[in-house]
């Protein structure tokens, strides 16, 4: 059943106020406003239709699909290996949690071991890669509310970040570092000392955020007491992460059900109060904190062994062994060449995003490409909490409230 | 993660409220527990789990199980967050009349998961508010995430010389 183009129109107009008497004589309109999709305010390539009573917004419709770029269907087309790189693409500022996802799913219907070594060092690039995405949401929201100068704070520790990523896997963006079994190489000699310099300089760099945004009149003033949504409200739409922790409800996968060692690390969930703007900006920059503290444990306690599965079948054999050994040059012409078959069956695994609850569900039919890649992408889901957020306030807290649900476009477009 | 007796237990319950809603269950890899239900009673299975503790919708997602019949799947991964426990009901369509009921009045979040099951597969939610295309351009046609959808671009402006511009390599 398809649905015409003229019926789709009708259900986009999201008017459902006539013209209201506001005394005098005088009667107020409705007006419909656009914003995006090309806005700076949106965060990406979002289109909001806003039904604006005055300076009052009393319905909004987002409208998404415009970078939507069919990755789940060009993952079928892949062998096993060659989808990382492209879930990475979806939500772009958390390329380590989609690999992680979509590497656990196979993992699952694999039954392969990942070794404790590849895992700490996930641990260790799943934290910075937290850390950094909520410093690109915190300079750009920050720029959203007319601080300019956090902007350039906050991507002066991302491009930290982004030089670690580039020590270990060449690549500062979609690094495709993490592998079905394991990751793709050790860290690096220096990385170390690299990291240990930004895990002691990342707090106070925090600090300096909360200094400048905390004791800040208008900030306070744009963030506290706007737009807030209870735990009950939030939970019924599906989110999760930051904004319904900010809520009140301590719920965090990586305490919950951990994955990926992460029971191994002493670390505090950060819970808000009444689930405002200004819970959700304090929520995002006390995990800062707890980041760091997951990264120096697990460089303290990172445990010896290999870095990837030593099962051939999965993980390529090292460069090493080509020119010796016939096995593993079989093994690597299979793997280049098909890659690995997965035995039939369904998987679903979550991990705790940066945005919330990011889970991939890979289906296998026995051949050597997935058969179904679905990406539950928390932004997707988190945007069906922005019209109940922003009804009846005003239009400037509409673009603080979207700054503080922290979408990514990419992730929901997918 | 209910193991593979409790599972059992839960589709014994379920049958027991109405005979006709479960169809099977399977236990897999990673504990992964699935109840595979009858797609009109959908509704009093979910409303039932929601009763037991599984009231978060966690996913919701459609799957082509080309060329098995029936054809489509659609997946509810719901999670009990006080037991931290997760159960996946799934719900089996043909594709000559997709249809299944909407579970946006048991979980508001089945909005946006519902209209991109319809955009990507064609299923349509009876009952959804706003059953239309969620990603995919309005005037689309086709359902893209079906198996029998070809891979490939269509022509645009930019495309007639494809075949022969340089960096073509597919």
């Amino acid at each position: 059943m398809a649905l015409d183009t003229a019926d789709y129109r009708r259900r986009e107009e999201s008017i459902t106020y006539s013209a209201e008497p506001a005394g005098q004589g005088e009667t107020h309109e409705l007006l419909t406003l656009n914003i995006g999709p090309h806005h700076p305010a949106t965060h990406g390539v979002l289109r909001l239709l806003a039904t604006l009573e005055g300076e009052v917004v009393r319905d909004i419709k987002p409208i998404i699909g415009y970078v939507h770029t069919g990755i789940e269907k060009t993952a079928e087309d892949k062998a096993y290996w060659k989808v990382i790189p492209v879930v990475e693409r979806m939500d772009y500022l958390a390329y380590y949690f989609n690999s992680l996802a979509y590497c656990g799913a196979v993992e699952t219907l694999l039954e392969a071991e990942v070794p404790p070594r590849a895992q700490y060092l996930r641990v260790i690039h799943l934290e910075l890669n937290r850390i950094m995405s909520h410093l690109v949401w915190l300079g750009t929201s920050a720029l959203d509310l007319g601080a300019i100068s956090m902007f350039w704070y906050c991507f002066r520790e991302r491009e930290k970040i982004l030089d670690l990523f580039e020590m270990t896997s060449g690549q500062r963006m979609h690094t495709r570092y993490f592998q079905v079994g394991g990751v793709m190489e050790d860290i690096p000699r220096g990385f170390e000392a690299k990291l240990r310099t930004f895990l002691a300089d990342m707090p106070n760099r925090a600090d300096q955020y909360a200094d400048l945004l905390e004791k800040n009149q208008i900030v306070f003033e744009r963030l506290h007491g706007v737009c807030p949504l209870d735990a009950e409200t939030l939970l019924s739409l599906g989110v999760t992460g930051p904004l319904l922790r900010a809520a009140g409800n301590p719920w965090d996968l990586r305490k919950a059900a951990p994955y990926c060692s992460y029971d191994h690390f002493d670390f505090k969930i950060p819970v808000g109060t009444v689930g405002d703007n200004y819970d959700r900006y304090r929520v995002r920059h006390a995990e800062i904190y707890e980041s760091v503290k997951i990264i120096t444990q697990a460089l303290d306690g990172l445990p010896e062994g290999p870095h990837i599965t030593t099962d051939r079948k999965i993980a390529l054999p090292p460069r090493h062994e080509l020119a010796t050994s016939m096995e593993a040059l079989i093994h690597h012409f299979k793997l280049v060449t098909e890659g690995f078959r997965v035995p039939p069956g369904e998987a679903y695994y979550p991990i705790e995003g940066p945005r919330g609850e990011l889970g991939c569900f890979v289906r296998a039919d026995g051949s050597a490409k997935p058969a179904r890649v679905h990406m539950r992408d928390s932004s997707f889901v988190n945007l069906q909490a922005l019209t109940p957020m922003v009804r009846d306030s005003y239009l400037a807290d509409l673009i603080a409230t979207l700054a503080m649900l922290d979408p990514i476009l990419g992730g929901i477009d997918r | 993660m209910p193991d593979a007796t409790e599972l059992e237990l839960t589709a014994h319950e379920l049958r027991d409220r109405n005979a006709e809603s479960i169809l099977g269950t399977d236990f897999g890899r990673g504990d992964r527990a699935v109840l595979l239900v009858n797609p009109a009673h959908v509704i009093d299975v979910l409303t039932a789990l929601h009763a037991k503790g599984y009231t978060f919708l966690a996913s919701l997602h459609g799957v082509d199980y080309y060329p098995d019949e029936p054809r489509l799947g659609v997946l509810y991964e719901l999670l009990d967050m006080q037991n931290v426990d997760r159960i996946t009901v799934k719900a089996r369509v043909h594709t000559d009349d997709p249809r299944i009921a909407t579970a946006t009045g048991l979980f508001p979040g089945a909005d946006f998961p519902e209209r991109e099951v319809y955009d990507m597969f064609g299923v349509v939610f009876e009952g959804h508010q706003d059953m239309r295309r969620i990603l995919m351009p309005e005037d689309f046609e086709g359902f893209p995430q079906r198996r029998d959808f070809p891979v490939g671009g269509e022509p645009v402006l930019f495309t007639y010389n494809e075949e022969t511009t340089y960096g073509k390599w597919s």
